[in-house]
């Protein structure tokens, strides 16, 4: 084979590569404007208003879930399923703010922690690799920090609305969420510079949960919380 | 860690135990849900973070194994018997080779995408010593097939049936050389193929440095061809292949203008000290 003869196989190989990616680029535009509609709609529950309709919004967003379905069930088709790493990073940041979403959902309906299994049921996506398109171990939890964020604010807010529960409830779901990533050994990656922020989200509830206690306001009507 | 933070720690730390104490209160069962999913997580990462570790060491032998080889190769222009140099070679890269194998058992099952950065450094060096003794050989450019052709490894069979329990694997493995790594690869070598012109000419060789220019010239050709439409890091490697090239082409005019006129004994000298000059900014090759 010639120089040239080579060449030009490389260069076909090279374009081919980059219609792929102009595909796949499209799908997560796409993707990313129904990621940002969601995160509106939940928005709404930091508005002292808000508060009274927590569940008729996740229901909303609940809706706008399955128009990701089906984006993620286009952008499936728009590569070999094998190759998923090597155009991971077209997708990672987004499917990380999916992620988020649905755990927020999940946590503002039922207090709990999203399992990766769940999300992957909302996302319409894998949990293994060997499956298909699958939600990678790492974005998963980048998504769980996000949300960590996002509760350290409506902790505060849902004080400013009157809902002094709320942040103490708050305050043990991350405090258990926080004791989980300890026991990762995370390398020095990007997951390990968002997971280093989560302190400063939990300093926060807990001082919101301190200026409640102090004036006595932390008071848990149901006494869920301790015994 | 700074000390306040490790502080913090411990205070969480004691607040954490209170809960699990408490949580175990509750219900009969220790662990939470949320704990007993990271511990899956937690696994998980190791594994992962292991077998990338392991593949950076061995790209890492791949590495030095394939620099070693590339300077043994330089020494064709010194030494008299061309053959027993490329047959040292050849030694050496099959045991580059056998390295890439153990590559290969790694991500059998993966996505060699998702560990590439691990071993592509390595990766590249082998395309760039394998295709510095392809064209001493041969005078041409090694192309990726026959790269890959060389990256097939037959395993133990019986080995493997006996740890392999569900389906019947193939004995036969492979290791795909991307193109990106290829190209990389290649680009590196105009640097070699510069050195070898500068060193055959210091041993009044005439011929290598007019051959090597016009290879050297195709393949600055094939990436202008390919330009900017290629990964971000061939844009970098063509200024220094524009380097190489030059050099090259300044070498085979000095010889053409004044390789008649100065005495054969002398030409080594005018080129040693031409060499000296050029050298500064050889590091970045």
């Amino acid at each position: 084979m010639s120089v040239t003869e080579m060449f030009t196989y490389i260069q076909g190989f090279l374009s081919a590569d980059q219609d792929v990616r102009e595909d796949i680029r499209k799908v997560v535009q796409a993707l990313e404007q129904t990621a940002r509609e969601i995160l509106t709609v939940l928005q709404s529950v930091h508005h002292p208003a808000g508060f009274r309709d927590i569940p008729s919004r996740c229901r909303r967003a609940r809706e706008l879930f399955s128009a990701v379905r089906t984006q993620v069930g286009e952008l499936k088709t728009k590569f070999p399923v094998e190759q998923y790493y090597r155009f991971h990073e077209h997708w990672k940041f987004v499917l990380q703010r999916l992620t988020f979403l649905a755990a927020f959902v999940v946590y503002l309906e039922s207090d709990s922690l999203v399992t990766r299994e769940e999300v992957v049921k909302i996302l319409g996506v894998e949990v293994d690799r060997e499956k298909g398109f699958h939600l990678d171990v790492e974005d998963y939890l980048a998504g769980v920090l996000i949300m960590a964020s996002e509760l350290s604010r409506l902790a505060v807010n849902s004080v400013t609305a009157g809902d002094y529960g709320r942040p103490l409830r708050i305050s043990n779901f991350i405090n258990e969420l926080d004791s989980g990533f300890r026991l990762l050994n995370l390398k020095n990656d990007p997951l390990r510079k968002r997971y280093d922020g989560l302190k400063y989200d939990v300093k926060k509830i807990e001082e919101v949960v301190y200026d409640l206690s102090i004036r006595g306001l932390a008071k848990e009507p149901e006494a869920g919380e301790d015994k | 860690m700074s000390e306040k933070e490790g502080e913090g720690c411990v205070r969480k730390r004691r607040t954490d135990s209170a809960q699990m104490l408490e949580a175990e209160r509750r219900d009969a069962n220790p662990p939470s849900a949320v704990i007993s999913a990271f511990k899956v997580f937690q696994q998980e990462l190791d594994t992962k973070h292991d077998k990338y570790e392991r593949l950076v060491k061995i790209s890492r032998d791949v590495t030095i194994e394939s620099k070693r080889t590339i300077f043994l190769l330089h020494r064709v222009t010194s030494v008299p018997n061309m053959e027993d140099v490329l047959a040292e070679a050849d030694v050496k890269l099959d045991c580059v080779q056998q390295k890439i194998g153990q590559i290969a058992e790694e991500l059998k099952g993966e996505d060699l995408f998702q560990f590439h950065k691990a071993f592509t450094a390595g990766i590249q060096e082998y395309v760039e010593a394998a295709s510095f003794q392809h064209f001493i050989r041969h005078r041409t450019l090694i192309s990726l097939e026959e790269i890959n052709a060389r990256l097939v490894f037959i395993r133990d069979c019986e080995a493997d049936t006996k740890d392999d329990t569900g389906r019947q694997a193939s004995p036969v493995l492979t290791f795909q050389v991307t193109p990106t790594d290829y190209l990389l690869g290649v680009a590196d070598l105009t640097g070699e193929l510069m050195r070898m012109c500068i060193s055959s000419v210091g041993n009044g060789d005439m011929d290598t440095p007019f051959q090597l220019g016009s290879f050297l010239r195709e393949i600055h050709d094939g990436f202008s061809y390919i330009g900017n439409t290629g990964p971000y890091e061939v844009s970098k490697k063509l200024h220094t292949l524009r380097q190489s090239l030059a050099k090259v082409e300044d070498a085979c005019y000095t010889l053409r203008v004044r390789g008649s006129e100065i005495p054969k004994h002398m030409l080594a000298d005018v080129f040693t000290s031409r060499a000296a000059i050029m050298d500064p900014d050889e590091g970045v090759a």
